[in-house]
């Protein structure tokens, strides 16, 4: 019990807490004091759900190792579903979050099951179809408002929902990758069969790591919705998906924390771009391009950058053999 | 043990957090590089400058463009000079609020100008509400821009400077009934764009009540090059006209793929044709016997159109389209209320938005109803031979 | 029955286009293992080179082969450039560069071009044939696009079968390590295979441009993305398969627009591909290969 207790209250663990509260106090006093303009805030909102989609897909392209490129359907569940609840049906934020939640989950099983049998740019190409069909139908519902999407979305996301969701979503997953669970899921990634020889049962794990990802795709897209005021189909294409994607593998493919900080540097890439309109998206995919040559992997490959990696890296002057903060424990 | 990998997320976020100061710190310095607000009025743009609808907002700015250069090169408003920064919303809702937050906190816009479609101007209508800054559309058409759909108020700090989809839709129905006589009509739209819809919707609605019937009623999405299908089922129906309420690009497919599946009827659409796109799509001799409605034309003979058009043949080498004249007009209207609010004061410009009466645009003498739509005249135009003909004007 | 009989020709000659696109989406796949993205802005850029040819007076055929040259080459050079380096890594890498590539294809045609729609002048008169007093009705472009798409593939399965280019390329899609032991070049077949690929997407585009009289910048977008479904269905990395999934994708959007709710058609294609892929994942025409262990 005492052994317990110690590792709950480890150094590393009060200063995760500790930071964590600090960082949402001072944004929140910064929000608060207008030290943080709308402009900035909504960027920052910006990073939060993309820090949400990139590590919701990572459990299924990182972890797992199946090749999905249709995440932008889930979020559409999630944005679409919440917003009929708040909107249309009355009731409050947190009710909508969850149906938007749970009905991207069951989406994600509905498209697990099926897609199992498939393997790598098949299930990619697959999923990308699920994707568009989810695009297309909710386009042509006219209760959603078809085309013109649905307007006048009450903006319930603020600040401690978005943050709370966000480190939420970090921490379950983050635990979950270091569970037995995530360790069967990283297992079927490195070789299924051998997984399947060891006795994991691959369908059940690929389900839950479908039903999982789309979970928390869904909560980013109630948060998006409420946060715009208003949601149309196109929002949520094909190209929005490869966005998701490009966070995942430049971060690195199974790296949490290198999907957070793709997420953030890609969005606050893409806001300074704003300024020059058409050359924006030719920076951006000279960026990409020039990353993957450069670094396959990703920019942290499998790895994760966490206080204990740092403190080893300075600790052990002599770390030659792996890089700042890699922790070999994960992946 | 279980909260260890936690760190990781928080190192992650507080890395976010200075990264974004660090991005607040360059913002600061760039926007203390730009003159300061008290200095110049300054307009934001939200317009498509990039993606699907890039050529719309384009020529919106460039319209937009020479009324600010004009104003400026007279000593600008009161002694003031106007600062119009014009961002790129990429054809995205969602873009589009982001652009609205950027001009109203970074550029400390006072009015923003754009967008030049209905959903993208839906994008930032909340947004604008929310901080007070009046906002006035170029060429959105929908009726749902400047009145909030579910307590049906108008919407205070919106505007626009195009008549709306009602208007349009019905004119095109009494015109196929009343002047081309015919009793059945197919409606092919563009599924994906809610001006489109509009149009299609009222058009139906005002066709069937005056004693028309609707034999076919297809749609297509954006993008689309194949028409050849839709078509071939709509023939099979033998409707007496064709209502085509989409975009240029599409609707030159449209009406040339038609006239080879042998299908001579009256094609018929909205202000989304205005393009000379839509003749080198289509070819001249496909468009013999297609009308569509229009903010203006720039055939028209009046010395306010001509003149208008010459200037920006001369600035831009090539003729105006609506988008153009509509971004022209938009930013007229911007600028008289600007004069007559007397200082850059988003109540103020707001309150004299609202109070615009009998400016003299290219498309007409603009006075704002209660919704805040431009009461003005519709052109009904037929191309004959390639050539943009008058063929009507309808008053409202 | 004559309003079936146009859907069919409507059918036949879209699909052509998807078959065209298919071939060189199915040959890259086949041999490389990878899903190009950016295939379908080859076909922008082949429309475009089409373009420029006949708007400065060259006729219908020197414009589609100076188009089919200039693409060839673009195609090697993505290859040498974007993709040779990563062909060891990991395949999610390469597809991210694909996508790469695919953006930068488009958005650098935005900035050099203008996002502006451009037509085709008038390369030969249309002619329209009239079939059951006028219900039927067939263009002789329609009629071109089908007998170049048809003849491409026909000089294709000879290129593939009969020529020693071919056979390498055979081999190295096979297995490339042994091929590579058999003294093949397997850079240059790789380069050859992008070129003869990019060639055909380049005489889809300028088939388009004629046809359809208008193209854009984002033009490859979703041709690209039906094709590959195309050649999925058709078996991938089997020519006649992307043939065939070509003319059947065309055919069964005709009849979806046509019988059915023409806004579903995109919808239908992508569950048509997700069925196949679920009952016959090795496409009609592909041969199943077993997992080795």
């Amino acid at each position: 019990m005492t052994e317990m207790l110690k590792q709950y209250f480890k150094l590393s663990n009060i200063l995760v807490t500790v930071a964590i509260l600090v960082l949402f106090a001072a944004v929140n006093i910064g929000i608060e004091t207008g030290f943080i303009d709308d402009y900035y805030k909504l960027n920052l909102f910006l990073i939060c759900i993309n820090i949400i989609l990139a590590v919701s897909l990572n459990i299924i392209n990182g972890m797992t190792g199946q090749f999905s490129i249709g995440h932008a359907g889930f979020m559409a569940i999630g944005a679409y579903g919440s917003a009929i609840m708040t909107l249309k049906l009355g009731y409050p934020f947190a009710v909508g979050i969850l149906v938007g939640a749970v009905a991207a989950a069951l989406c994600g099983i509905l498209v697990g099951l099926p897609t199992l049998r498939l393997k790598g740019d098949y299930l990619a190409i697959a999923t990308l179809g699920f994707g568009e069909i989810i695009r297309v139908v909710i386009l042509n519902i006219d209760y959603v408002g078809g085309a013109a999407g649905l307007n006048g979305i009450s903006q319930y996301t603020d600040w401690p929902w978005i943050f709370s969701l966000t480190v939420i979503t970090v921490l379950v997953i983050k635990n979950f990758m270091t569970s037995t669970h995530g360790r069967a899921c990283i297992s079927i990634r490195e070789n299924e069969i051998a997984a399947e020889t060891m006795g994991i049962d691959i369908t059940r794990y690929k389900v839950i790591a479908f039903t999982m990802g789309a979970f928390f795709a869904g909560v980013a897209g109630a948060l998006h919705a409420h946060y715009f005021y208003t949601i149309q189909p196109t929002t949520f294409g094909f190209l929005k998906s490869f966005d998701i994607l490009v966070y995942v593998v430049l971060g690195g493919l199974g790296s949490m924390t290198g999907s957070v900080i793709a997420a953030t540097g890609l969005t606050i890439l893409s806001a300074y771009l704003q300024d020059y309109a058409e050359l924006r998206m030719v920076i951006y995919s000279l960026l990409l391009i020039v990353v993957m040559l450069v670094r396959p992997q990703g920019l942290l490959g499998t790895a994760e950058l966490s206080f204990d990696g740092i403190r080893r890296f300075f600790s052990r002057q002599t770390g030659k053999g792996r890089g700042a903060g890699n922790d070999s424990a994960v992946g | 043990m279980k909260w260890k990998k936690g760190i990781a997320a928080v190192v992650s976020l507080l890395f976010s957090a200075s990264l974004l100061t660090a991005c607040s710190g360059g913002g600061d310095k760039k926007t203390s590089a730009n003159p300061a607000p008290a200095d110049a009025w300054v307009i934001g743009g939200n317009f498509e400058l990039s993606g699907g609808q890039a050529t719309f907002g384009k020529a919106a700015v460039n319209g937009a463009q020479l009324v600010f250069d004009e104003v400026n090169a007279k000593g600008g408003i009161n002694g003031k000079q106007i600062k119009f920064v014009a961002l790129d919303n990429k054809s995205e809702a969602t873009e589009s609020t982001n652009v609205a937050s950027k001009l109203i906190n970074q550029e400390k816009a006072v009015a923003i100008l754009g967008c030049t479609t209905s959903g993208d101007t839906l994008g930032m209508v909340q947004l604008a509400m929310d901080k007070k800054i009046p906002v006035l559309s170029t060429s959105a058409t929908n009726p749902k821009v400047t009145v909030d759909e579910k307590t049906n108020k108008t919407n205070d700090y919106i505007f626009r400077a195009c008549f709306i989809d009602p208007f349009q839709g019905t004119v095109m129905a009494n015109f196929s009934l009343n002047n081309l006589n015919k009793k059945t009509a197919a409606v092919l739209t563009d599924n994906q764009a809610p001006y489109a819809k509009g149009l299609a919707q009222f058009y139906k609605e005002a066709f069937t009540k005056k004693g028309g019937q609707i034999v076919a009623d297809e749609g297509y999405v954006t993008g689309d090059q194949d028409f050849k299908a839709i078509l071939t089922k709509i023939r099979a129906t033998n409707p007496d006209v064709l209502y085509v309420p989409g975009y240029y690009e599409e609707v030159g497919k449209i009406v040339k793929q038609a006239r080879e599946l042998g299908m001579n009827i009256p094609v018929m659409g909205g202000d989304g044709w205005d393009s000379p796109k839509l003749v080198e799509i289509a070819g001249a001799g496909a468009l013999n016997n297609t009308f569509f409605s229009n903010h203006y034309s720039s055939e028209d003979k009046d010395p306010i159109v001509q003149d208008f058009v010459k200037k920006y043949k001369e600035k831009y080498n090539e003729v105006p389209d609506s988008m153009a004249v509509l971004g022209y007009d938009g930013a007229l209207i911007l600028v008289d209320a600007l004069k007559r609010a007397g200082e850059p004061n988003a109540e103020k410009i707001k309150e004299a938005l609202a109070a615009t009466k009998d400016v003299q645009t290219v498309t007409g003498k603009i006075s704002y109803d209660e919704f805040h739509n431009p009461i003005k005249a519709a052109a009904i135009i037929e191309m004959k031979d390639g050539k943009q003909t008058f063929k009507d004007k309808v008053q409202p | 029955m004559d309003v079936f009989i146009q859907q069919l020709i409507n059918g036949l000659s879209l699909g052509s286009i998807y078959a065209l696109i298919a071939l060189g989406y199915t040959m890259v796949y086949g041999i490389i293992r990878l899903i190009n993205f950016a295939h379908g802005d080859v076909y922008m850029v082949g429309a475009y080179v089409g373009f420029w040819a006949t708007t400065q007076g060259w006729g219908f055929l020197p414009a589609l082969v100076l188009s089919m040259v200039v693409s060839a080459i673009l195609g090697v050079v993505i290859e040498r450039l974007a993709y040779r380096r990563l062909r060891n890594s990991p395949k999610i890498a390469v597809l991210i560069t694909a996508i790469g590539v695919s953006f930068l294809l488009e958005n650098g045609g935005v900035l050099a071009l203008g996002a502006k729609i451009r037509t085709f002048p008038n390369v030969f008169p249309e002619v329209q044939y009239h079939f059951f007093n006028g219900a039927v009705v067939i263009t002789n472009r329609q009629l071109v696009i089908m007998v170049v798409t048809t003849l491409l593939m026909l000089l294709l399965q000879y290129v593939v079968h009969k020529t020693k280019t071919g056979k390498a390329m055979r081999a190295v899609s096979h297995d490339t390590q042994a091929a590579m032991l058999m003294g093949i070049n397997v850079d240059n077949t790789i380069s050859a295979t992008f070129a003869i690929g990019s060639a055909l997407a380049a005489a889809a585009g300028v088939l388009v441009g004629i046809y359809y009289n208008a193209i854009n910048p984002y033009m490859g977008i979703m041709p690209g993305l039906k094709a590959f479904v195309a050649a999925v269905v058709g078996g991938i990395g089997v020519i006649p398969g992307a043939f065939v999934g070509g003319i059947s994708l065309g055919v069964i959007e005709a009849l979806v627009s046509g019988y059915g709710q023409s806004l579903y058609r995109d919808a239908v294609a992508f569950a048509l591909l997700i069925i196949i892929l679920i009952v016959k994942p090795s496409g009609l025409f592909g041969s199943n290969v077993r997992e080795k262990v």
